[in-house]
């Protein structure tokens, strides 16, 4: 990967406008904060830098001095010092920003070296546009309305590439329309750390291949796909689903980890079709796993709840809060409340105050996995550390809910209100459950919800805005991306009528006008509004939780507490 | 307010009181139609001829060999300015003697209450598989039978001729392979 810039500040002169960057930033990126588009197919901002696609290029100057006495030679027809071009163009992406550096990209010269390389990169292409998935968001689409010539000179027969190959059990690859840019080669060796793709063959017979007897099945495979500039690598999941045109993009986040990546949802009346990464450079950089991307499934997925429920037979939304009431308060200091790391910042302020109200005990179901030193940690919660934000808990979850199994053993416990937790994966058994009055709201069918007192089924988080805190301790930010299905109610809605109908001090159920309280009364979130949280993220201030043993081991723009402290 | 006008009027003459000249002038185009060749059709056991390039209803076409022509590429389906067109996209399974397309709708409907017969679902199709025809005719007792769905299409549809083939060449470069290597 490219190493950070210094932030020693250099002049750069595009297209004769003058713009201060930083030294060693790339000429393209330094084009794009004048508002230059260089196009490109092969260059990405967060691999290295090849150099093979030869679209990028541009004219190259510098000012010109005395060889022997460095003294500036003046234009004099100008009055400015004379600038000795390069007579021939070089590619911008391989250039860094030097002082005095001049760029040129619109002389005729630069038109007709792209015109070229782009007419040889449709010479073996298959111009199969109206069946390829890429259409609408491939690069060589749009730079051929630019610098395309509208028809075809090239009489002779295509080459014939391989078809439909799979490359894993993700990825589908199309040869003949790849252009040869080796993104994806250069993100499996250096991102994925999984090298396994490579050309093969000599010139226009090179073809993208993996190495025999690998198959591209790392959990980062689909990254590849998102970065493809045209139709080559494809989602075999998403593959002739669903125009890209025709999608609306939400901005979300990935819920698989405490890792947070940044997502896009792309969705279409009411359905999603794909979830993709969101550039975030402290978070996910442009990447995302594999498994994050999977989530939506779940949405429309049978085991989805679908009606309120009280005592197994379907009931009204008021009528199962109403008897989800008096069974809370039936119990008076014998309830527990499990909260969920899953659930948003917003809900876990309202599972706060509910239990504040109902003097209940708090836990917290964890799930520790295995982290794999990028975008996936080892706590599979989102939200863990929200938990500690809002104040839910005070100290990290343990493996198993014995705590709360000991009291119900005890009969210290008769009512439980869940979260969208599953108590019996949490560690209880059917017995100690059966012995409690449960209060589940949730999203989908599980062993808790089967033998429910009293069952609301709530939204997914594609369904929801809201906010999570990820490892980091940075407060993100998701949307509303597809309404919900009929029957479900807003988690906030239900937990703050809940709260209310306990006989709880009044919590708003709407997201701006909790904030207000949010801010007012949780410390760390006093300066936040929710409207005003920027796309990247709000990082908060960790020292408070700074003792605590978090589970995730160092990962992408991560590094665990205890591993900064030994460094520093 | 204003002020009432009144109007002179001429007083009729001897031949205007009779009203015979104003009756023969009548009579004159009555008869003037009564032998002028017919104008009009006995619809519907006579029917018009349509003229080229006629806006009837969107059909979905085949190709001579009888491949649906249709990729499932949607873009009539964005373009369409009343939103009539409704597609499916599908993959063509392997083993189809058509799989080197790779791509056909699963499910292609047209909402003929909502189309408009403005043809630009013909002229944006990359693969000249929907045209309007000459049928000008769609009614129905209900609203579903009002939607074609694509068997329907491609009945009204039938074959065209195909000046490219573009696919069936295609095919022929994946049999035939490069040159030399």
């Amino acid at each position: 990967m490219i190493a950070p810039p210094k932030p020693d500040l250099v002049t750069v002169n595009v297209d004769g406008k003058e713009i201060a960057v930083p030294k060693g930033t790339n000429v393209i990126e330094a084009a794009r904060l004048v508002g230059v588009d260089v196009p490109y197919y092969c260059y990405h901002p967060k691999l290295s830098v090849v150099g093979n696609c030869r679209m990028c290029l541009i004219e190259m100057g510098m000012p010109a001095v005395d060889p022997a006495t460095k003294a500036p030679i003046m234009d004099p027809a100008t009055g400015k010092q004379k600038i000795n071009w390069i007579p021939r163009p070089q590619i911008g992406c391989a250039t860094n920003a030097a002082p005095g550096l001049h760029i040129r990209t619109n002389t005729p010269q630069i038109k007709d070296c792209r015109e070229g390389v782009m007419e040889f990169l449709l010479v073996n292409h298959p111009l199969d546009c109206p069946i390829c998935d890429q259409a609408g968001e491939c690069k060589l689409q749009e730079q051929s309305t630019a610098y395309g010539r509208g028809y075809s000179r090239y009489i002779e027969q295509k080459n014939v590439k391989p078809k439909r190959t799979q490359l894993g059990p993700r990825v589908t690859l199309d040869d003949e329309r790849c252009i040869l840019c080796s993104r994806c080669i250069r993100f499996c060796k250096e991102v994925a750390r999984d090298d396994v793709l490579g050309f093969v063959d000599r010139g226009s017979y090179s073809t993208l291949t993996c190495y025999p007897g690998k198959a591209l099945a790392n959990n980062y495979s689909l990254n590849t796909v998102d970065i493809c500039p045209v139709g080559a690598l494809t989602s075999t999941d998403f593959r002739f689903k669903m125009r890209v045109w025709f999608l609306k993009q939400t901005d979300s986040i990935d819920t698989e980890s405490s890792a947070g990546a940044h997502t896009i949802v792309w969705s279409r009346e009411g359905v999603i079709y794909r979830i993709t990464p969101r550039r975030n450079d402290g978070v996910n950089d442009t990447w995302m796993a594999d498994s994050g991307r999977e989530l939506y499934k779940a949405v429309r997925a049978g085991d989805r709840l679908a009606a309120p429920r009280v005592d197994g037979a379907v009931a009204t939304v008021d009528a199962g809060l109403r008897t989800a009431a008096d069974v809370l308060k039936a119990a008076p200091g014998a309830v527990a409340i499990v909260g969920s790391g899953r659930s948003s910042v917003e809900e876990q302020f309202v599972t706060r105050k509910l239990a504040e109200a109902l003097q209940a005990p708090v836990s917290l179901v964890s799930r520790i996995g295995q982290g794999d030193g990028l975008l996936v940690s080892a706590d599979r919660n989102p939200n863990v550390r929200g938990a500690l934000v809002t104040g839910l808990i005070q100290a990290l979850p343990g493996p198993q809910l014995t705590a709360l199994a000991a009291a119900i053993d005890a009969g210290r416990v008769k009512a439980v209100v869940s979260v969208g937790e599953d108590l019996i994966a949490a560690g209880l058994t059917p017995a100690q459950l059966a012995k409690v009055a449960v209060v589940y709201v949730g999203t989908h069918e599980n062993a808790t919800s089967t033998g429910a007192k009293v069952v609301l089924p709530s939204l997914t988080v594609f369904e929801k805005s809201g906010t999570f805190v990820n490892q980091q301790f940075r407060l993100q930010r998701f949307l509303k991306c597809v309404p919900g299905p009929a029957g479900a109610t807003d988690d906030l809605a239900l937990l703050s009528r809940l709260v209310a109908a306990v006989g709880g001090a009044p919590v708003p159920g709407e997201l701006h006008a909790l904030w207000a309280l949010l801010a007012a009364e949780v410390a760390g979130l006093a300066p936040v509004t929710f409207a005003r949280l920027p796309d990247t993220g709000l990082l908060l201030d960790p020292t408070p939780f700074a003792g605590l043993p978090f589970a995730e081991g160092a990962g992408l723009h991560y590094q665990p507490a205890a591993a900064v402290a030994a460094t520093a | 307010m204003a002020t009432p006008v009144i109007v002179e009027r001429k007083p009729l003459t001897f031949a205007e009181r009779t009203y015979v000249p104003q009756i023969l002038a009548g009579l004159k185009t009555t008869w003037q139609h009564l032998v002028k060749p017919k104008e009009t059709l006995e619809y519907p056991e006579q029917r018009p001829a349509i003229p080229p390039g006629y806006r009837g209803v969107p059909t979905l076409v085949k190709d001579p060999h009888g491949r649906e022509k249709c990729v499932s590429c949607q873009l009539c389906e964005f373009v369409c300015p009343p939103k009539a067109i409704r597609i499916t996209p599908g993959e063509i399974p392997p083993g189809a003697p058509t799989r080197h397309v790779e791509k056909a709708p699963k499910e292609f409907e047209i909402d003929m209450l909502r189309c408009i017969y403005c043809g630009m679902c013909q002229e944006v199709c990359p693969e000249e598989a929907i045209f309007l025809q000459n049928q000008y005719s769609m009614t129905g007792y209900t609203r579903e039978e009002m939607v074609n769905n694509k068997v329907r299409l491609y009945e009204l549809g039938g074959t065209l001729p195909d000046q490219h083939l573009k696919w069936d060449k295609k095919k022929d470069a994946e049999v035939h392979g490069n040159d030399r290597h």
